[in-house]
């Protein structure tokens, strides 16, 4: 099978400013069907330029980006049709209530499942009444999820659907995103910063810094790839170890730490070479892989 | 069953879980024949993705630590912990080392050794209490 008819998202070298500004920069990046792919970085990175790019709210100025294979500014139905989506500022409309926003999302999917749609209604308890205005944030971003979620998508897409909300709501959206995809072939595409979320539900992931992808992989590939070593050499040392793939290295004297960003590196004949002694070598947290590469 | 997973000390999760489990069946908390949570379920209450439980899993059945029942679920292995079985063969092996030793010492033939077990395995059998 051929990588496009395998992958729900495909983004070829998409760049965006906002006057001088440069916001996206030659992003290329690939979505494979089914899982759940994190898209990380700090403010002001980008992630939601791209996602707006996703859902056809903005159009590329330059290169291209398919959903489906479709584009989602040329053809928004037979894109949005299949996709969920919940902004980042939850943007319902505030003088209806609860049941009428249910109904009123209900006509825009073919797919809609009512029945589906009052089981997530009771599960987040939310009164059908209660005007949307007048929702608490975490039932307002429960409100959001449900109209995301009750069509069924092929795609959902959540953009830092956690932020500003108590452990209570963000674990109904967490659990929402592991149910969506523990239905077959579904997909779940989810902006955040808080990288334990992403850590624990995300299959592969993205790093996005200064309108670019820095590192793309499959969260075994992430985690295998990096790690923290510490040598101790028999003499102390006035300059820094040199490892291939070495992304920093700190110390002084007879022990030096460094973080390897990947797994093929001569560490081993480095070590062979120099009598020193490996006294730590250890996987890092996703949080600590983000940092590495961003501060670089 | 109870898993902790941290995300701050850089372990891969299907890792924490497989450890975990390992250390509840070696230590008799998950007994053999014991049935674990189907995969959705429990990715649901640790909050993790389906694919790392699953993962998890299949790393614990190849271990011999658990065993997929066709349609019906997933269970603690009946032999037990693998480690430990590996640990009786090996007892139980040395033993047979010997016996052979002194059985050649003797010249039994291979076929007299066998007639000889069979003998006082089944003298062995009718001394044991009805169960």
């Amino acid at each position: 099978m051929d990588r496009a008819s395998e992958s729900v998202i495909e983004i070829q070298s998409l760049t965006r400013r906002f006057g001088a500004k440069e916001v996206l920069n030659g992003i290329d990046l690939s979505v494979p069907k089914g899982g759940v792919f994190g898209l990380i970085g700090g403010n002001g990175a980008g992630k939601t330029t791209l996602i707006k790019h996703l859902i056809g709210m903005l159009k590329p100025q330059h290169g291209s980006v398919r959903i489906f294979g479709k584009d989602p500014v040329d053809d928004p139905v037979g894109v949005l049709g299949r996709v969920g989506y919940l902004s980042e500022d939850r943007d319902l409309p505030n003088w209806m209530r609860v049941g009428e926003l249910m109904s009123y999302t209900s006509a825009f999917y073919p797919r809609w499942d009512n029945h589906y749609a009052e089981e997530l209604r009771n599960s987040f308890d939310l009164d059908r009444n209660a005007k949307v205005k007048t929702l608490s944030r975490g039932q307002r971003a429960r409100a959001g999820l449900l109209v995301a979620l009750a069509h069924r998508p092929d795609l959902l897409i959540l953009d830092e659907p956690s932020s500003g909300l108590d452990p209570v709501v963000r674990r109904d959206i967490l659990g929402a995103i592991i149910r969506t995809i523990a239905d077959e072939g579904r997909t779940v595409l989810f902006s955040s910063h808080l990288l334990d979320e992403v850590e624990r539900v995300a299959d592969r992931i993205a790093i996005l810094h200064g309108g670019r992808i820095q590192l793309a992989a499959s969260m075994e590939e992430m985690k295998e790839s990096h790690r923290r070593v510490t040598l101790r050499f028999d003499k102390a040392q006035t300059q820094p170890p040199v490892v291939s793939g070495m992304l920093s290295c700190e110390g002084e004297g007879q022990e030096w730490t460094m973080i390897l960003g990947q797994t093929d590196n001569n560490l081993a004949q480095m070590v062979a070479a120099s009598g020193a002694t490996v006294i730590e070598n250890e996987s890092l947290s996703l949080d600590e892989i983000f940092l590495t590469r961003v501060l670089r | 069953m109870r898993i902790h997973i941290s995300t701050t000390d850089g372990v891969p999760i299907y890792m924490q879980i497989v450890n975990q489990i390992k250390y509840q069946v070696t230590s008799g908390k998950l007994p053999p024949g014991a049935e674990l949570p189907p995969i959705r379920a429990l990715a649901e209450t640790l909050v993790v993705n389906p694919n790392t439980v699953a993962r998890a899993y299949r790393e614990l059945q190849q271990g011999g630590f658990l065993e997929n029942r066709r349609t019906a679920g997933t269970f603690v292995s009946d032999q037990g912990s693998p480690l430990a079985l590996r640990e009786k063969r090996k007892i139980l092996s040395e033993r047979i080392d010997q016996l052979l030793a002194e059985a050649h010492q003797m010249n039994f033939s291979h076929e007299e050794i066998q007639q000889l077990l069979k003998d006082r395995y089944d003298l062995f059998q009718s001394s044991q209490p009805a169960r």
